[in-house]
């Protein structure tokens, strides 16, 4: 099953590749990682989706915790949360297929970006479900290139 | 604030951390240091070879529970350690490395001597550091030798460039260390204590499982105050070995692998296993699902990585292992119920376990004058009355050591446990014995690890450390010529010394002294002789050569499917 966990860690050097060495080293999954700093500019928050039983996230969580450098780690997916991924599509736009690309982007609540004769540039945020699901739908009219960036997730705030 | 030379200012600090001894190496990056050292009080003993300055300090730190310090210098210096400093890692040994580096602005430019040893280091250290400001170096230091000793301990290295080291720094005043990220628990859940505790009233055949981290811990007191007053029969791991007096009636010596009979018989019958200290490492479990299988566990690690990592536990308590011994004993005292009453209802357990050992005790057969390797370590755990500090090499010797010497105190074993690293034993070795000078210190060594840190027979020398070697000598490298006879058709693929110095003439040629037996009836002699003399010894007896170590559990097989013979 798959597992968003979210690190509040030391904006240091070397700090990330501890991160990912502790995976590789391991055996742990890394699907998707996005870091960057907090409001604090001495910590950064990185945002990992994994995959594994209850046994090895539970592993995952205590190792990623054990680090020195790592302040925080909370799997956000125990509980409600929000988590958006951002994608940059650059798909073919030819005077046949330039209304429906637009339609399409426009379904998915995306934007052009940068226009050039035969392609339209296309950015979009969502679930990395529905980035999937654009991917799908634009992939049959010609996708020349396209960069993801990982997900980012926070918890929901309480109700009450 | 006072400013002093970066060298200076580590020395300070290495002082204020109460070190007397460092092991170490010298080279370009780190001259400034050596330049300062030369005039401190810290006594520096200069080693043959990197790996050897930080196994000494890892056999110090073992033998003292104190922080153990090594210093290297850059590229192959640093390097030449990371066995020793991934030795340490696995046994939770606590370590300061200072490891010298090209100055900040050769950084990344592929310096002479330059090797990226805090990339290298990451995965086998509890964590590293490379000092990039000089503001940063005290604190740094300081933080350092606060992460090595606390929690469950570990080596922590810290790369210092060249000119940071030579430039003029603050030198801070030391104020107690507060991290908002690294903040180890001590003190065990109480709910978790008497959950634990009313398990060990209702279990009729419970077991004592004890590691490493009861001699880390100092527990080993709380330890045997709950087995004695429970009569809870204990079996310990390598690492735990001495954590509960090896004479004691309830003791069941090692299991795993290479343990006991009884111990791994025990495991298996088992209704209540309190883990204490342990990891559930794979020598110790053998195939897992058959690892005391009707067995509830209790589980005490500082650790929560340890805890559920092999084996699924019932009652995990994070924690000191003395504190949550203590906080048992505690509980267990005034809980109200009659403890010698509860300890009677194991007497049919005890008597069980007493058959296993009466009908497959340790033992090995007699071959008359072939010396075998099991009675040379009898021989020397008699004359030493079991009080003997013993290092170890890798393999055969090893086991046979862990086996046959009666460990009646911790910090007593000094061996390579998680790692496995040959040549640690004779390093180690010295760094026990510059510990501790007035100790017997005895490295049980095979010809094969022995080779690979010989050179430090010299270092042994110079510092007039007079550790004794009992070389247990087959011309093999036994332990995988043992699995090769076993499981590979006695193909004894690359395992045959087919040329070993002689190790007489070799002790001798470094100023030592060197002893021979090549018959059982001369054992006893050469070990007496070798204690009595105050100077490096290395005892050379001549084993059967294809002799095994038994039992023995196949790897991947249920520990109770042990071969004997």
């Amino acid at each position: 099953m798959k597992h968003t966990i979210s690190v509040l860690l030391q904006n240091k050097p070397g700090v990330l590749s501890r991160v990912t060495g502790l995976f590789s080293g391991r055996g742990f999954n890394i699907e998707s990682l996005s870091v960057a700093e907090t409001l604090d500019s001495t910590i950064s928050c990185l945002t990992l989706v994994t995959s594994g039983d209850k046994a090895i996230i539970e592993q995952i969580t205590k190792q990623l915790h054990k680090l020195i450098d790592v302040i925080k780690v909370t799997d956000i997916s125990e509980s409600e949360y929000v988590e958006r991924e951002m994608v940059l599509i650059r798909v073919k736009a030819e005077s046949t297929t330039r209304a429906e690309v637009l339609r399409v982007i426009d379904i998915f609540r995306g934007k052009v970006v940068d226009v050039s004769p035969k392609t339209y540039t296309v950015e979009l945020t969502g679930s990395a479900s529905k980035i999937q699901a654009v991917i799908d739908i634009l992939r049959p009219i010609g996708i020349k290139e396209i960069v993801r960036t990982g997900t980012i997730a926070m918890a929901r705030a309480p109700k009450k | 604030m006072e400013k002093v030379k970066g060298s200076i200012a580590i020395i300070r600090c290495l002082k204020e951390e109460g070190v007397k001894t460092i092991f170490g190496f010298p080279g370009g990056a780190v001259i400034d240091l050596y330049d300062d050292l030369y005039d401190s009080d810290i006594n520096h003993v200069l080693v043959r070879h990197e790996q050897g300055a930080v196994h000494a300090a890892d056999g110090f730190a073992r033998v003292t529970g104190e922080v153990g310090v090594a210093l290297l210098t850059s590229g192959p210096g640093a390097t030449n350690g990371v066995t020793a400093i991934a030795t340490a890692y696995m046994d939770s040994i606590p370590l300061v490395i200072l490891t010298g580096q090209v100055p900040t602005p050769l950084i990344g430019n592929d310096a002479f001597q330059e090797v990226d040893i805090v990339g290298i280091t990451r995965p086998c250290t509890k964590h590293n550091y490379l000092v990039s400001k000089a503001e940063d170096l005290v604190p740094t230091i300081r933080e350092a030798f606060h992460i090595a000793r606390t929690g469950r301990p570990g080596p922590v290295l810290i790369d210092l460039p060249k000119d940071i080291v030579a430039s003029m720094v603050e030198f801070t005043e030391k104020k107690p260390i507060r991290m908002q990220n690294y903040q180890p628990n001590y003190e065990p859940h109480m709910g978790q204590i008497e959950k634990a505790c009313k398990e060990i009233l209702k279990a009729k055949q419970p077991v004592l499982y004890v590691g490493g981290g009861v001699i880390l811990s100092n527990s080993n007191e709380e330890l045997t105050e709950l087995a004695q007053k429970m009569k809870i029969p204990v079996t310990m791991t390598l690492m735990g070995l001495g954590g509960f007096p090896g004479r004691d009636d309830l003791s069941m010596g090692m299991l795993g692998m290479h343990g006991s009979y009884t111990a791994n018989m025990a495991v298996a019958k088992s209704d209540l296993l309190i883990a204490v200290g342990a990891r559930f490492d794979d020598r110790v479990t053998g195939r897992v699902d058959a690892f005391a299988p009707h067995a509830k566990i209790i589980h005490i690690d500082i650790d929560p990585t340890s805890i559920s990592k092999n084996v699924a536990v019932d009652i995990p308590i994070v924690a000191d292992c003395k504190h949550a011994l203590t906080a048992m004993n505690n509980w267990l005292d005034s809980c109200g119920h009659n403890l010698n009453e509860v300890a009677a209802t194991h007497t049919p357990w005890l008597e069980t376990i007493g058959e296993w050992t009466r009908k497959h005790p340790m033992g090995y057969l007699n071959e008359g004058e072939i010396i075998k390797p099991q009675y040379v370590v009898e021989t020397l755990d008699e004359l030493t009355g079991g009080d003997a500090i013993i290092t170890t090499e890798v393999g055969q010797n090893q086991m046979w050591a862990a086996q046959f010497y009666k460990f009646s105190k911790p910090r007593r074993l000094i061996t390579s446990g998680g790692l496995g690293t040959m040549g640690y034993g004779l390093p180690a070795a010295i760094g026990a014995k510059m510990a501790f000078p007035d100790a017997t210190v005895v490295d049980i060594a095979g010809d094969g690890s022995i080779q690979m840190n010989i050179q430090e027979l010299a270092t042994a020398k110079q510092y007039k450390c007079p550790v004794k070697i009992c070389l247990l000598n087959n011309n093999y490298l036994g332990m995988v010529r043992q699995w090769q006879e076993l499981f590979y058709d006695k193909r004894y693929a690359a395992t045959v010394m087919e040329v070993t110095p002689d190790f007489v003439a070799l002790a001798e040629a470094y100023g030592a002294v060197g002893l021979r037996a090549t018959k059982t009836s001369e054992v006893e002699s050469v070990i007496k002789e070798a204690l009595s003399i105050d100077n490096v010894v290395l005892m050379d007896f001549r084993i059967a050569r294809e002799e095994g170590v038994f039992p023995m559990v196949p790897a991947g097989k249920a520990t109770t499917e042990m071969l004997l013979v």
